[in-house]
């Protein structure tokens, strides 16, 4: 993997957020220890948007729970702002791939349930925004079983950004939407993205969704994951997806993959 | 609904009643009541006093011992599901308890309490305690762990973590634990009276087998635990319909 200094497309040399040194995870199972990550370094800036893309089973959800306090890495550290992660933070919210929001609270209950400090004047007034953002007008007090697969993701990031994180950890949070849903709310994240500048790790299997969103791209190898290579998205938003710089990236991690873009 | 669904299981009933009836009175020498002699049995036992009586002792002491078993049983059941969460091995004194019927108790309880409320109200602690217990370790057991790590996420830790997370995840789990165990208190009660005490619907039965064979009142007895066991049941399960717990039991 080569070194490079941290950029974004808008600012040559910024605040390092995240630094990841030395991941290696092994996980222990009926006596034998299978490696998933290798030797992973990581810097993440800022305010920037990091996708980590990797085939299935690669180790991204691990890297990714690593990174926010849930899972200690067999040997390596991570620092946020210069501190050791010694577990989960709300300043740093996780949108879990398994479905995180709580069955037994309704969908204002679980927007609201990082919102414990707030008046209940202001508590509703962030649950309406948040709502009205993710589409969910109308279902403020159905339970999440009365609730789409797709919706209850929308709700779980709801629910984290409504308690104004400075860091988003996203595993593939709009794995279960439809294609025309994914892209309204892909808007929707870039535009608070772009509002409030907070950073996101956004975990994702399909090549399109990082090229469109993210500003590096780090290609995950199969297990044991190492970093591949880091792609930087060097256009400007909004991005146009079909211009000939997005299809070059695009199909430079096909290649990089090892898929050729042909069915 | 059309009629006819709506009146066959009526029928079903009364058809069962018929070959009930015509069953005994086909006997040469009729020892079994018919079901009518069973109800002017109820009647009987209701006029004498003794129905209230013998009901109430028997819920007196399972409310007693299936109380006191879910008071000090689930607590405990969930604090060691919790500290034993990731561990598969259970405990192997329950492994070796659970199978003993809490009816091989009687005579030690006897021992101990003598005969009367105190050792049939042990016995009913005893046959609720490891169910709930169990229950109360699968529970904790059960809760995904994603909800652990979202509440933590959210800051809560401690009591907090408990009353917002961990105890609403396991309310549903934990009521039908206790509707289940609530049954095994009331077979075991019936159990318990015909030998430990002089009063209830169990010792009604004993009672009216020894004292001049009225098998009527024995099957009036019977009738009566049955019918009380499912208004129990009826009750537990309308715990679980309502609104705020419904969501454990409907999957998506
Ligand atoms: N708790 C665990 N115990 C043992 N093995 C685990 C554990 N968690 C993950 N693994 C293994 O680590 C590997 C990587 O898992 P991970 O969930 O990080 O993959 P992923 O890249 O997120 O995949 P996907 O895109 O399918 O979500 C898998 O092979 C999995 O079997
Ligand atoms: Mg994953």
């Amino acid at each position: 993997m080569t070194e490079e200094k941290v950029k974004t497309p808008a600012a040559k040399a910024v605040k390092t957020k995240l630094r990841a040194t030395g991941i290696n995870k092994t996980f222990k199972r009926d006596g034998t220890e299978t490696s998933v990550l290798e030797n992973v370094e990581l810097e993440v800036a800022q305010g920037e948007f990091l996708c980590l893309l990797g085939p299935s089973g690669c180790g991204k959800s691990t890297l990714l729970n690593i990174c926010a306090g849930f899972l200690s890495p067999t040997t390596g550290t991570v620092t946020i702002d210069g501190e050791p992660v010694t577990g989960p933070d709300p300043r740093r919210i996780f949108v879990f791939q398994e479905r995180g929001v709580f069955p037994w609270l309704t969908v204002e209950g679980n927007i609201a349930f990082g919102l414990a400090k707030l008046s209940k004047a202001e508590q509703a007034e962030r649950i309406a925004h948040y709502i009205k953002m993710v589409g969910l007008q109308g279902f403020e007090k159905a339970y999440p079983q009365e609730l789409s697969g797709g919706m209850k993701q929308r709700l779980e990031v709801a629910r984290a950004l409504a308690v104004n994180p400075d860091m988003l950890f996203l595993d593939e949070p709009f794995g279960a939407l439809d294609s025309i849903t994914r892209l309204i709310m892909r808007g929707e994240l870039l535009r608070i993205w772009e509002a409030e500048r907070k950073t996101i790790i956004f975990v994702t299997h399909d090549i399109e969704e990082a090229v469109q969103l993210a500003d590096r791209v780090v290609v995950m190898s199969a297990r044991p994951a190492t970093i591949q290579t880091i792609v930087e998205i060097d256009i400007e938003h909004p991005r146009d997806i079909s211009s000939p710089r997005y299809l070059e990236l695009r199909d430079g991690i096909f290649n990089e993959i090892g898929l050729a873009h042909k069915i | 609904m059309s009629p006819w669904v709506r009146i066959r299981p009526a029928l079903f009933i009364l058809a069962l009643l018929g070959i009930w009836h015509f069953a005994v009175v086909s006997q040469q020498n009729r020892i079994l009541p018919t079901p009518w002699e069973t109800v002017t049995g109820i009647i009987e036992l209701m006029q004498r006093g003794l129905l209230i009586k013998y009901i109430v002792a028997s819920l007196f002491r399972v409310t007693w011992g299936f109380v006191g078993a879910a008071l000090l049983a689930i607590p405990l059941g969930l604090a060691v599901g919790w500290f034993r969460r990731t561990e598969m091995a259970f405990n192997p004194l329950i492994q070796i308890l659970r199978p003993i019927s809490p009816l091989a108790w009687i005579p030690i309880s006897i021992l101990w309490f003598g005969v009367g409320d105190v050792a049939a109200i042990y016995l009913i602690f005893l046959a609720s305690f490891l169910p709930l217990m169990m229950t109360g370790i699968n529970a904790v057991g059960g809760i995904p762990q994603v909800y652990i790590n979202a509440g933590r996420n959210f800051g809560l830790s401690g009591a907090r973590l408990v009353i917002r997370v961990l105890y609403p995840a396991v309310v549903p789990q934990l009521i039908i634990g206790l509707r289940i165990t609530l049954g095994i208190a009331w077979l075991v009660v019936v159990a318990a009276e015909m030998i430990a005490v002089n009063s209830g619907l169990g010792f009604l039965i004993v009672d009216a087998r020894n004292a001049g064979n009225r098998y009527d009142l024995v099957v009036a007895g019977m009738v009566m635990i049955g019918m009380i066991g499912l208004m129990l049941d009826t009750l537990m399960r309308s715990l679980e319909k309502s609104r705020a717990l419904r969501w454990g039991y409907s999957e998506d």
